[in-house]
């Protein structure tokens, strides 16, 4: 396993330290669930390294293990074996509440159903990981207003999720999920619900967030999209087909 | 845990199901409610039973002379033992923890009469500690028999309050003369009012109450019918009691173990007797009280199993952006808390209005009101302590377990689908 990898495309962002630093780092993982008596392999031995920077787009058919490996990769589930690195920490070994921290802090999720609290208005929904993250009510405000102008609904503020449209909503996703400055964002099927010109924003939206420095890893159905980004890892049944450049 | 993060929360999360939620409010308003006022009636019913108990006198105890059933020093069973009017006294003497002793004549069917008025009376010869002993409180203008009448043997008469209405309907009765078996009386006073439930012989409210040196001298009963005890600690009854038997055993010359020489009938004991059985009223009407709280109580809890139900989805979002499983759990549990004392807070109030409400209803005393029986439902600090704990104790086990299962939620199965 080569684990001092070059990155290809970091010389526009003059960190040097995120040139070579590697972010996500997954040797032998693998993941079953257990359904009553049957165990069922959802993955069967990844082995991944993510850099700092590092846009990363996810392919594979369906029930192909894209969304297990995200969720592992953002610390809402673990492995069941291998061992994951996170910035360099053993997740494996981690405690809930850890987890719980790094979700808030250090990776942020984009899921294909959006999943905002239904009864929240956008700010309320871009604020939560920030109560939970204990920001101050001054900063609070700032933030999220940050955020919120940042994705293009600075007035869209007071809106609940039913009074947005999908491509809206997953806007109030993304600014949620940039909420602590996390250095991860990670994306399921972000478009999928979406018709091409809403998903094209999002994209977009990615590309800047890139452009600004952010790992991403975006999984996704359609190629189009798959080739914003820099690298595409192909899943099949649990395994990693390719794992290398465009071309 | 961050107090207002945990508002905030509990505020949003609350506007999702306003019905439920009022609706369970209600429940526990009503289930606070029943517990309160059952045992506000229970308070109630013990202060006016216990006021009306104390008609008689608190920490007394009556003494009558017994018969022998065990043979003494040479001396047959069966001998009647009698007090002398000297025997107080003696007593007194022998036995300092008491405050008060006095001997007690009585005689039925005495005629006394004022004016045309001619009545077939009670005729008691007491004692001026009767005052404090068996709270022959005068009315305002009037005295009752005191230290000189005594000495003097005055020809002198207090009224219960009820012959006195009998005997004199609205007239001012003091200072007038009476004739008790055609001997001439003064009224000095009157009895005050006073609810009483229990009596040895016969009620106050109808006695003709002279001083006992003068029924003696009037009516020459060789014996005192009753001696009357009061101690200055009521702990000491029992001991009292045992030294009754020795002191009166060694004037009379029978058995101190013979338990028939000597009948007491202690008030302090049967009081404690009746505050035991007023604790278990009242243990009763909190038990039941309890009861309809408890199914409130079931009530938080399953709306909270079913809001957690129906939140999965949302507590795995919250997870999803970083809240902690103690953060999940003391959410909900703080939601059931907050819920439980809203409905309690409410329930308190409107039981506090309504004995309220009670204590400004008029009563008419004399009359047999029920009132004046029954008392009126009391909220006492206790009461509400009481309430309170019962009221927390229950949130929180209404809202422990909801809020643990709610904590152990799997972020990634309830995000699943949509
Ligand atoms: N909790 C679970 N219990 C049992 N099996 C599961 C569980 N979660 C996922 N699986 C199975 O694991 C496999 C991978 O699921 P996963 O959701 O990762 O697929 P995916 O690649 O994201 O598919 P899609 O493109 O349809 O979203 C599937 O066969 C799925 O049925
Ligand atoms: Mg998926």
């Amino acid at each position: 396993m080569n684990k001092i990898a070059v990155n290809t495309n970091g010389s526009a962002r003059g960190e040097a330290k995120s040139m070579t630093d590697t972010i996500i780092d997954m040797r032998d993982v693998r993941k079953s669930y257990r359904t009553g008596k049957v165990s069922f392999e959802a993955l069967k031995g990844i082995d991944c390294l993510v850099k700092r920077g590092e846009f990363v787009g996810v392919v594979g058919p369906s029930g192909s293990g894209k969304s297990t490996l995200m969720n592992l990769m953002g610390c809402l589930d673990i492995p069941t074996t291998g061992e994951y690195y996170l910035e360099g920490q053993l997740v494996n070994k981690m405690t809930p509440n850890q987890l719980a921290d790094v979700r808030n802090r250090t990776v942020g999720f984009v899921f294909q159903a959006f999943n905002l609290l239904p009864y929240a208005t956008a700010y309320e929904n871009v604020e939560v990981p920030l109560l939970f993250a204990r920001v101050s009510s001054r900063k609070r405000r700032e933030r999220v207003a940050e955020l919120l102008s940042r994705v293009g609904l600075a007035d869209k503020m007071a809106n609940k999720p039913t009074e947005m449209s999908g491509g809206e909503m997953q806007r109030v996703a993304i600014a949620r999920a940039l909420a602590n400055e996390p250095d991860i964002i990670l994306a399921d099927e972000p478009t999928g619900n979406l018709d091409s010109k809403s998903g094209e924003a999002i994209v977009s939206l990615f590309d800047e967030l890139h452009q600004a420095g952010k790992t991403i890893v975006m999984i996704t159905h359609d190629m189009n999209i798959a080739k914003h980004g820099e690298r595409i890892i192909r899943i099949k049944d649990g395994l990693i087909q390719t794992n290398g450049d465009l071309s | 845990m961050n107090f207002t993060m945990m508002y905030n929360l509990f505020v949003r999360d609350f506007r999702k199901q306003k019905k439920r939620i009022t609706l369970t409010l209600v429940a526990l308003a009503w289930g606070t409610m029943s517990i309160m006022l059952l045992l506000a009636f229970g308070e109630g019913l013990h202060r006016q039973m216990s006021l009306n108990q104390r008609g008689l006198g608190s920490n007394l105890a009556v003494m009558w002379g017994g018969q022998t059933t065990k043979p003494f020093k040479g001396l047959g069973k069966g001998r009647p033992i009698r007090f002398l009017k000297e025997d107080p006294e003696y007593i007194a003497e022998r036995i300092p923890e008491l405050k008060h002793v006095a001997g007690e004549y009585h005689r039925w069917g005495v005629t006394v009469r004022y004016g045309d008025e001619v009545l077939s009376e009670h005729v008691t010869g007491i004692h001026p500690s009767f005052e404090e002993m068996r709270y022959h409180l005068p009315q305002v203008g009037g005295r009752m028999i005191n230290q000189i009448d005594m000495e003097k043997r005055r020809r002198v008469a207090f009224l219960g309050w009820d012959l006195n209405e009998r005997l004199f309907g609205d007239e001012d009765p003091i200072g007038k003369q009476i004739l008790v078996n055609d001997m001439p009386f003064t009224v000095v006073g009157v009895m005050a009012e006073k609810m009483q439930t229990n009596s040895y012989s016969g009620m106050d409210e109808d006695n003709l109450a002279i001083p006992s040196t003068t029924f003696k001298a009037v009516f020459g009963d060789p014996w005192l019918d009753n001696i009357v005890y009061q101690p200055y600690d009521k702990a000491d009854m029992p001991h009292i009691e045992r030294q009754l038997f020795e002191v009166l055993g060694a004037k009379y010359k029978f058995d101190p173990t013979d338990e028939r020489a000597l009948s007491i009938w202690d008030v302090v004991a049967s009081q404690q007797e009746f505050t035991n059985i007023m604790i278990g009223i009242k243990m009763f009407l909190g038990i039941i009280g309890s009861l309809t709280l408890l199914i409130a109580g079931v009530g938080v809890a399953n709306i909270m199993y079913v809001s957690i139900k129906e939140r999965t989805r949302e507590i795995g979002i919250k997870m999803a952006v970083g809240a902690r499983r103690s953060l999940i759990l003391s959410q909900f549990l703080v939601e059931a808390l907050m819920i439980t004392f809203t409905g309690g807070a409410l329930g308190m109030a409107i039981s506090y209005a309504l004995t309220e409400g009670f204590k400004r209803m008029p009563v008419n005393p004399g009359t047999a009101d029920v009132l004046e029986f029954m008392g009126r439902p009391t909220v006492s600090f206790e009461i509400g302590m009481a309430v309170i704990i019962i009221l927390g104790a229950m949130g929180l086990l209404s809202g422990l377990f909801p809020a643990m299962r709610a904590a152990s939620v799997n972020p990634v199965e309830s995000l699943r689908y949509e």
